[in-house]
């Protein structure tokens, strides 16, 4: 540790912190473009130049220590960048004084020389470093006359990014992410002064899995998602603190929405788990939310085997009592690492209920990319084991189930959240099964072929609780209303449950989680609201 | 602090209040007789007699987008105004011009400008907010409809009833 | 003529008249609705109903004929009619719908012993003749508060409660006084039937104005006759006692400035908050027939009822003379209108008060009722009496 005087006040700080870590933990927030603590500092932005002091030294060569046992401070006359410097013993930073205020306004002006100013259109407005720090430290008025400098605009970096190259500070951000971090590296400046121009390398393209990362870290709106690209200014995003289910690492994100739909999602710092990136795949897959696939209505076949849309009431109590008609050893549910615990937990409830011998949960492996992506497709396959709902092997018993759906030894078959189809089940096989019963969002081959087809809801549109690869337990949250007609899955569970099995006293998703945090050893002492918005790490537990 | 304010002292007479009685009936049978041989009428019959020549110079109607000299749309559906405004009147679904428009350069434009003209209160925020100079509260007052979506102004109404305005800062005109 | 119709014919000039008076009041009902806004229209410096007209475009033509709102009271009428008529779960049925029956039809049935006219084709205009008129009316117009009571306690809404009660209460103040005040009346004219009080006033003067009989000869010898001390002193206590009865109607037909059984700023309507469409219309049809009774009652009891003096020089003198049906059937008509103009006149001073005067405050209503008309109409009966004493008939 290392002793550094920030604004008259002396700190503690790990030897090796850059000095704008170091103010910023004393609460002296630096303006800065260029630096981004998650890669390198080039100091190119020259916003973070604040006064930098030494100790000052006697006759001796020893400090001169104040009557306060601090070293006395001799200032140096020009003002340094603080985002590539370490941090020093009886180093000194003055963070506000008329000097820094001066250096800021000057490297302000300079930046909004060429700025082309069409924040009505730019979709970083309202989340811009430029315009914030503008506000602090711009000048009201432009003292440029000559021409701006001319830059291509609309330029497709790749399939997900779109540039604004007159916008573009030349902070360099983007070129040191896909170095550093996606270890892609194709972006670069060409050209020289105010006509450098960030642009790919020829022949190459910004389109690895996490090209989106750069948009995020582009502190103006050069760097743009080409999906979110002018969908709605982000001032009106209600954002909600959730996680992707896209993969088992479980990223934290922030939904985007406005009155009932999701417009973006971007990744949330969690250092335990994605730092704070987010790969692309599982960024832009929230599409299918407001898909015209989306089942709005509960399906049940009628006398003459034609679904007709019916009451949720009504369908679960028809699935129930379709399948009360069926001996345990003729059912089986496949059910999915997808749901969340407390689905899931509902699940194996049912399991147990109907006493089918047959159950697990579909297993999606997948190869992991080394930064974020996981081998494990499912976000919750730890969930599963833990509510015991997955075989031994997670997916070991589908092909089997599947198997015996197909040659009729299986008669009923509850697929929560899954495709049977798609797992190599036979759509006629599926349709002389005596009861198939589905609780999906959106229509697919096997809801098709279902006698009661339930709407359940999507990641955003849910409350509850998954568990990543690495054993951490992260809530989800819910951003946007489920569409009308469709329910949350929980809620479908626990009346099929109720419908089989009477009243079973649960009334919201805290009393799921009350019930299980009862029930499992993993969770006990634990609610949702425990949880917290960075997770729990369970590992040892479970 | 409390103020007491004397009663006046009346005479026998006013105490009977029948001299204030007749002084009232005296008042308003002059009204009656002035109204009845259409003397003092202020009241203006309002389909037949319009005020539209009275309109002051800052009167606030109806708001609408206004297109510029050069026949550009002047709305990049920057949303400020749906932001700004009160009663939430205005809903604005934003779009791209595609790059071969003649536009192009502006690149933003609504794919959809609804104004709710029953929730609008005429407050002329949206005109103040406006950076683009595309969103004006005009002379009009008079809108009718015979069910709820014909009160709402679309885009292609609003721009009808916005029409032409010149003398505005055209600054989209500088860019590449 | 079969003969089993002969024995029933003597019915057909009543239901003759009591289908012409009943049509005419419900006519004068619909118009003073009209007026009453025209008039208070005026009195603001507005300009009132001026729209409905005939619709000549539902039948075709350019353009509706808007006479200066003349068909307004029928728009309106069409509005009540066709609008949902809404029982709230909350009341008390039976009640609920009995009481606008109760308010309308004794408003309208007071009308029927009030002399409207002299004679017509020997006819008396009157449908009934009752020779206790006086107390017919009385009796019947009282039980109109029934109605309102019934209202507001059937609605089980503390607005209509309150306004009813404070109805009963204003009209039960206000009857005594009004009924007192008439004593004097019945004093000097030794009548009950409202037909002979009437004709006592034809051929004495009017209660309010005495010298309506009056003659004045010039040749060959002066006289003046129909003005003696008698009436003059009498002239007194009749004066009060208009002013007595006229506020007291006002009060008992709840017109401002005493209407507040149904004071808008505080009791939202008053008894008929919870009533909406035809069942209001009838509360608010009730309240102008029972203004319009009360017009007509003080008509036939202070202004001389359906007699017009006819001004004649003849053999020397002036004379104001009374011509009734029995002079020609011209004179008949003529004291109808007679009778229906002093009865708008009034009306229209009944909405002149009350687009003139504020509301009373509840505490100067009663006092007003109690301690200064009560008392009053008991000392003028005693001065009545005093004066009847020393001039005789």
């Amino acid at each position: 540790m290392v002793n550094v005087q920030v604004d008259g006040r002396w700190i503690q700080v790990p030897k090796g912190t850059r000095a704008i870590e170091a103010c910023k933990q004393n609460g002296s927030f630096v303006p800065h473009y260029c630096y981004h603590p998650k890669l390198s500092a080039p100091g190119n932005c020259r916003m973070c130049l604040i006064e930098f002091g030494s100790p000052k030294m006697g006759p001796d060569r020893k400090p001169i220590y104040g009557p306060d046992g601090y070293p006395e401070i001799s200032w140096i006359p020009r003002p340094q960048i603080c985002c590539s410097t370490d941090v020093a013993e009886g180093a000194a930073y003055r963070t506000q004084s008329p000097l820094v205020d001066e250096c800021r306004r000057g490297v302000m002006e300079f930046l909004l020389i060429n700025h082309p100013l069409d924040c009505t259109i730019c979709d970083q407005a309202g989340e811009c470093r430029l315009q914030e720090f503008s506000i602090d430290y711009g000048n009201a008025g432009s003292r440029f006359i000559e021409e701006k400098v001319k830059k291509p605009k609309r330029v497709e970096l790749g399939p997900r990014v779109t540039l604004d190259d007159e916008r573009c500070i030349m902070c360099s951000r983007c070129i040191r992410f896909s170095k550093e971090i996606a270890h892609d590296d194709v972006l670069g400046f060409t050209e020289r002064g105010s006509h450098t121009t960030l642009s790919c390398f020829p022949g190459k393209k910004l389109e690895n899995n996490y090209s989106l990362n750069t948009v995020d870290i582009c502190p103006v709106g050069a760097l743009t998602s080409t999906d979110f690209r002018f969908k709605m200014r982000v001032w009106f995003l209600k954002e909600t603190k959730s996680i992707c289910t896209s993969c088992g690492t479980g990223c934290n994100t922030e939904i985007g929405s406005r009155e009932g739909k999701v417009y973006r999602q971007t990744p949330r710092d969690n250092e335990a788990v994605n730092q704070c990136w987010m790969c692309d795949y599982g960024r832009l897959n929230f599409h299918f939310l407001h898909d015209e696939r989306r089942m709005t209505s509960a399906l049940v076949r009628d006398a003459e085997g034609t679904p007709q849309p019916q009451p949720l009431a009504k369908a679960i109590a028809a699935a129930a009592n379709l399948l009360r008609q069926f001996k345990p050893s003729e059912i089986a549910v496949i059910a999915s690492a997808r749901q969340t615990n407390e689905e899931l937990f509902l699940t194996a409830k049912l399991i147990r209920l109907l006493g089918a011998p047959l159950f697990d949960i579909v297993g999606r492996h997948q190869h992991a990319d080394g930064i974020l992506v996981s081998d494990d497709g499912n976000p919750n396959t730890r969930g599963a084991q833990l509510m015991k709902v997955s075989a031994e092997h997670p997916g070991s018993f589908v092909p089997i189930i599947v198997g015996k759906v197909n040659d009729g030894a299986i008669k009923a078959l509850v697929c929560l959240s899954e495709d049977a189809v798609e797992f190599g089940a036979k759509p006629a096989a599926l349709a002389k099964l005596g009861a198939l019963v589905t609780v999906n969002l959106q229509s697919n081959a096997t809801t098709a072929a279902a006698h009661v087809a339930l709407p359940g809801a999507g990641f955003a549109e849910k409350r509850g609780s998954m568990i990543n690869v690495k054993g951490r337990l992260q809530r989800l949250n819910r951003a946007v209303q489920p569409p009308a007609g469709a329910a949350d899955d929980w809620e479908i569970l626990r009346d099929l449950l109720a419908a089989l099995g009477g009243g079973n006293g649960l009334y919201s998703i805290e009393d799921v989680f009350k019930r299980m945090a009862a029930e499992v050893p993993a969770f006990a002492g634990l609610s949702l609201s425990k949880i917290g918005d960075l997770g729990v790490p369970l590992e040892g537990k479970i | 602090m409390a103020i007491t304010v004397p009663r006046p002292d009346l005479s026998a007479a006013e105490k009977t209040y029948l001299p204030a009685l007749w002084e009232g009936l005296k008042v308003t049978a002059r009204h009656f007789k002035n109204n009845l041989f259409g003397k003092g009428k202020v009241t203006m019959e309002y389909p037949e007699e319009r005020w539209d020549s009275h309109l002051p110079e800052y009167y606030r109607g109806v708001p609408a987008l206004v297109t510029d000299e050069h026949g550009k749309d002047r709305c990049v559906s920057c949303q400020l105004c749906e932001f700004i405004c009160p009663p939430r009147a205005i809903t604005i679904t934003p779009g791209e011009i595609p790059p071969g428009d003649t536009f192009a350069k502006t690149e933003k434009r609504p794919q959809e400008f609804k104004i709710d003209m029953i929730r609008c209160i005429y407050c002329g925020m949206c005109e103040e907010v406006c950076p683009e100079q595309a969103i004006f509260l005009q002379k009009d007052y008079l809108v009718v409809g015979t069910r709820r979506e014909d009160m709402v102004h679309d885009k292609q109404k609003l721009y009808e009833i916005g029409g032409l305005k010149t003398g505005l800062v055209n600054k989209w005109d500088e860019k590449k | 003529m079969p003969d089993f119709i002969q024995p029933w014919l003597f019915l057909l000039p009543i239901i003759i008249k009591v289908v012409v008076v009943f049509a005419v009041v419900m006519g004068l009902v619909a118009y003073a609705s009209l007026a009453e806004r025209k008039v208070s229209a005026f009195i603001q410096d507005r300009v009132g109903p001026n729209r409905v007209g005939l619709p000549l475009t539902l039948l075709g033509f350019k353009k509706d004929l808007a006479i200066g709102g003349l068909f307004q009271p029928l728009a309106d009428g069409l509005k009540f009619l066709l609008k949902e008529d809404l029982t709230p779960g909350h009341v008390k049925p039976f009640y609920y719908w009995l009481a606008p029956a109760l308010t309308v039809v004794p408003a309208l049935l007071t009308i029927a012993a009030v002399p409207f006219g002299s004679t017509l084709f020997g006819y008396k205009m009157v449908v009934a003749d009752i020779n206790v008129g006086f107390l017919f009316v009385f009796a019947i117009a009282s039980v109109g508060v029934y109605g309102i009571v019934m209202a507001g306690w059937s609605s089980n809404s503390k607005y209509s409660f309150l306004g009813g009660v404070r109805s009963s209460a204003q009209m039960i103040s206000y009857e005594l006084s009004m009924g007192l005040s008439l004593v004097p009346l019945l004093l000097v004219m030794g009548e009950l039937n409202l037909g002979k009080i009437v004709e006592y006033q034809a051929w004495h003067g009017w209660t309010l104005l005495p010298f309506t009989d009056l003659r004045i000869q010039w040749s060959p010898h002066w006289e003046i006759s129909g003005l003696n001390w008698r009436e003059i002193l009498l002239w007194i206590p009749m004066l009060i006692s208009f002013v007595i009865f006229t506020t007291a109607v006002f009060a008992e037909t709840n017109r401002a400035p005493f209407d507040l059984p149904e004071s808008e700023t505080e009791l939202v309507g008053g008894y008929h908050t919870e009533y909406s469409s035809m069942k209001f219309a009838c509360f608010f049809m009730g309240e102008y027939a029972a203004m319009i009774t009360g017009c007509a009652l003080i008509t036939t009891l202070f202004l001389g009822g359906w007699h017009l003096p006819i001004p004649i020089i003849h053999d020397g003198a002036f004379s104001l003379q009374t011509r009734t049906g029995d002079h020609g059937t011209l004179w008949g008509i003529l004291n109808i209108l007679t009778f229906l103009g002093k009865v708008i006149f009034l009306v229209i001073f009944f909405m002149f008060v009350r687009w003139t005067l504020p509301r009373f405050r509840y505490d100067q209503l009663m006092r007003l009722g109690w301690v200064w008309f009560f008392e009053i109409a008991l000392a003028n009966i005693v001065l009545v009496a005093v004066l009847l004493a020393f001039f005789p008939k």
